[in-house]
């Protein structure tokens, strides 16, 4: 697994010099410090959005294709409680708790009848949710672009340069992902609860025989990948905009991450997240027209060393 | 004989009647085909155009109400690969007097392809594509909203007078973005000017952090960029965020701060911008537009209202002076290019590209609002390059 992830090290490692060396543009140590910061803080919050959807995907081999409607969902409703209560924590409290309770209801409702079902209709159903969360997302709140303040406690930035500061919200930001990853260590490696859902992953009739309700598993499961993804939706509204079809966008990006990753592994999710993150942001400056395309030129190297993803299970 | 004349003089009176008459009825109900994104990222300026139009029209209908107005409207979803097939609807199955469209400027090159050298009036109300009014320029092609040009030439003057000799640019690489990019250069290296750096980021790519880390580290003078919309609005507080503000001045095509500031809030307060329009502008036709829009709609209008509202304004002083009939295309076209429209943000006419020739102002976000400082062009006129009109 260390193997995998120095391979995956070393490749991007590699694409880096290669890019710097082509184009003669090389960066002061102190550019190049803050440049891995910005990167290490995107790939972070890259991994939180990803990490639901590769757990999902693994326990219940579900492509849940509305992933980032749910992003979407959780920072529309962090706007939308901001405006109307002014804080930011009952704000974020509320809107993750709605998410949790959405992700129940979409996994009772819609997602349980298809688990029996074959791949297109999964895909189909998740792509229906898409439009329908496009087009709740218009009627209740509005094509406008809107925004979230950063909460007073975290608006300050801690000088970095001679003229920039590095802003402290990010910085927690980042902390949080790392919390999460953590407690998303601790959950699936150390807790009865963990143990299920890795024994569900593996053989989901044994599980079944040996007593546990695996349906009010998966419901759990789901929900929490659904609250992930809101979470992570409520906690970069600061730093983000929240436009109509930022779900999408943000969807796009995590398909690459789980597919360096490895469908369905966390771990898999958190190296490939810091590592398209940093890449990405590397290569935005070396090549900014090729920012983006970069990104898919990594995962198809990937998988022709490793076609099941860094991690694959 | 006489028989036979009169006979013959009555079937040609009959005739003629019925031919005349069915043209009567005919131009008795005017067809205005509207293409608007209004779904989708885009669906914010593009509603906002629509509702503009809409004012328009219905100032019309309580006016000088002679002709039935058939709206059809479609949303474009701002994709540009859809604008081909809707507007040959447009113009084959409705058979349209007016299109009003787009927004997005893929979607007009798309729908320039099909209405080029046609009878029907196009009238644009929003997207800046230079070739519209430039090498694709048509006879019955207009817009009433700016060439990508117009409003970032006259920044790179302003800089050069505030003392900034190098700059760093940055936009999105598409249309709008570059074109806007290329007008400040035009006139910013001309005076004398130095671009530290030019960006141009994969559109609608917002991941702006990486490069304003890199700003900081160029630390030029002052920073010109071209975005609009969320992604404006995040740069701006990115750059809020990264304590570059107060440092290094920001400055943009008036995009940056339009229908946007409140996503902003404090983070835009300083940044300097040029525009054809500007909220605040005291002149007597925006304040009487702004309340009558605020009456109908329940909230203030923008750019993209005022442009949409100048679109409606052209098509009613249009069946105005031809007293509704609009069979005569040429005559539509020659009574439309010497328009003088009342708009909002300044009487304009038509260059002969058939683009705005406009005031554009300096604007700087003063308390959460675009204050007027002063003016940075007087009836700026775009080239038209490549138009043969």
């Amino acid at each position: 697994m260390l193997f995998a992830g120095g391979q995956g090290g070393l490749l991007s490692l590699f694409i880096l010099y290669c890019g710097e060396v082509s184009l003669g543009y090389f960066m002061t140590a102190e550019l190049i410090i803050v440049q891995v910061l910005n990167g290490i803080q995107y790939g972070l919050l890259l991994f939180l959005i990803a990490s639901g959807l590769t757990l999902v995907l693994g326990v219940m081999g579900i492509l849940n294709l509305a992933h980032g409607s749910m992003y979407m969902v959780g920072a529309y409703l962090m706007w939308y409680f901001v405006t109307v209560t002014g804080s930011f924590t009952v704000s974020a409290a509320l809107s993750a708790t709605i998410a949790l309770s959405l992700g129940i209801l979409i996994e009772r409702v819609l997602i349980q009848r298809f688990y029996n079902r074959n791949h297109l209709d999964q895909v189909l159903v998740t792509i229906g949710m898409i439009l329908v969360f496009n087009s709740l997302q218009s009627i209740l709140f509005g094509n406008d672009p809107y925004g979230v303040p950063v909460p007073d406690a975290l608006d300050g930035g801690i000088p970095l340069t001679n003229n920039s500061t590095y802003a402290v919200y990010r910085i927690f930001v980042a902390v949080i992902c790392v919390g999460i990853a953590g407690l998303l260590y601790f959950v699936i490696g150390r807790t009865r609860l963990g143990m299920m859902i890795r024994a569900g992953k593996s053989n989901r009739e044994m599980v079944e025989a040996l007593g546990v309700n695996i349906k009010s598993l998966y419901t759990i499961v789901f929900a929490f990948g659904v609250m992930l993804a809101a979470i992570a939706g409520i906690i970069a509204s600061p730093i983000s905009s929240i436009v109509p079809g930022m779900g999408e966008s943000v969807l796009i990006t995590c398909f690459v991450v789980v597919v360096i990753g490895g469908m369905g592994s966390i771990k898999g999710a958190f190296i490939a997240a810091l590592l398209v993150g940093l890449i990405s942001t590397f290569f935005s400056i070396l090549m900014p027209s090729m920012a983006n395309m970069i990104i898919y030129i990594f995962m198809i190297l990937v998988l022709l060393i490793k076609p099941q993803g860094l991690f694959a299970k | 004989m006489s028989k036979c004349v009169t006979y013959f003089a009555a079937l040609a009176l009959g005739f003629s009647l019925s031919f005349s008459s069915s043209i009567a009825f005919a131009s008795s109900v005017i067809k205005i085909g509207v293409m608007q994104p209004l779904s989708g990222v885009y669906a914010g300026p593009g509603q906002s155009g629509l509702n503009g139009l809409l004012l328009a029209l219905k100032e019309y209908e309580t006016n000088a109400h002679q002709n039935e107005i058939d709206l059809i409207i479609l949303d474009t979803e701002a994709k540009p690969a859809r604008a081909p097939e809707l507007a040959t609807s447009l113009l084959e199955q409705h058979k349209v007097d007016f299109v009003v469209g787009p927004a997005h400027s893929g979607v007009a090159m798309g729908m320039i392809k099909v209405l080029r050298e046609k009878d029907t009036v196009m009238i644009i109300p929003n997207a800046g594509a230079a070739a519209a009014t430039g090498s694709l320029c048509s006879p019955n092609i207009f817009r009433t909203s700016f060439s990508s040009w117009q409003p970032s030439y006259p920044m790179g003057k302003v800089a050069l007078e505030k003392g900034y000799r190098d700059v760093y640019l940055i936009s999105w690489n598409y249309g709008m973005g570059r074109e806007s990019l290329e007008a400040f250069e035009e006139s910013f290296k001309a005076g004398g000017g130095n671009v530290v750096k030019k960006v141009l980021l994969p559109f609608p790519s917002t991941n702006f952090q990486p490069h304003i880390s890199d700003i900081a580290a160029q630390d030029p003078d002052a920073v010109f960029v071209f975005f609009a919309g969320g992604g404006g609005a995040k740069f701006v507080k990115d750059y809020d965020a990264s304590g570059l503000r107060g440092n290094i001045p920001l400055l943009g095509s008036g995009f940056l701060t339009e229908g946007n500031l409140e996503a902003q809030a404090e983070a835009a307060e300083g940044v300097i911008t040029t525009l054809h329009y500007a909220e605040q502008l005291e002149l007597q036709k925006n304040l009487e537009f702004r309340e009558a829009f605020h009456n109908e709609y329940g909230h203030y209008p923008d750019i993209y209202a005022v442009q949409g509202y100048d679109a409606g304004q052209a098509i009613n002083m249009t069946l105005n002076e031809l007293n509704g009939d609009v069979s005569d295309k040429r005559a539509v076209i020659d009574v439309m290019e010497k328009l003088t429209i009342d708009s909002p943000r300044g009487a304009f006419t038509f260059s002969r590209g058939h683009n705005p020739i406009q005031n554009i102002y300096l604007r700087e976000v003063i308390d959460g609002a675009n204050v007027v400082t002063g003016l940075a062009a007087e009836a700026l006129e775009d080239p038209a390059r490549g138009c043969k009109l």
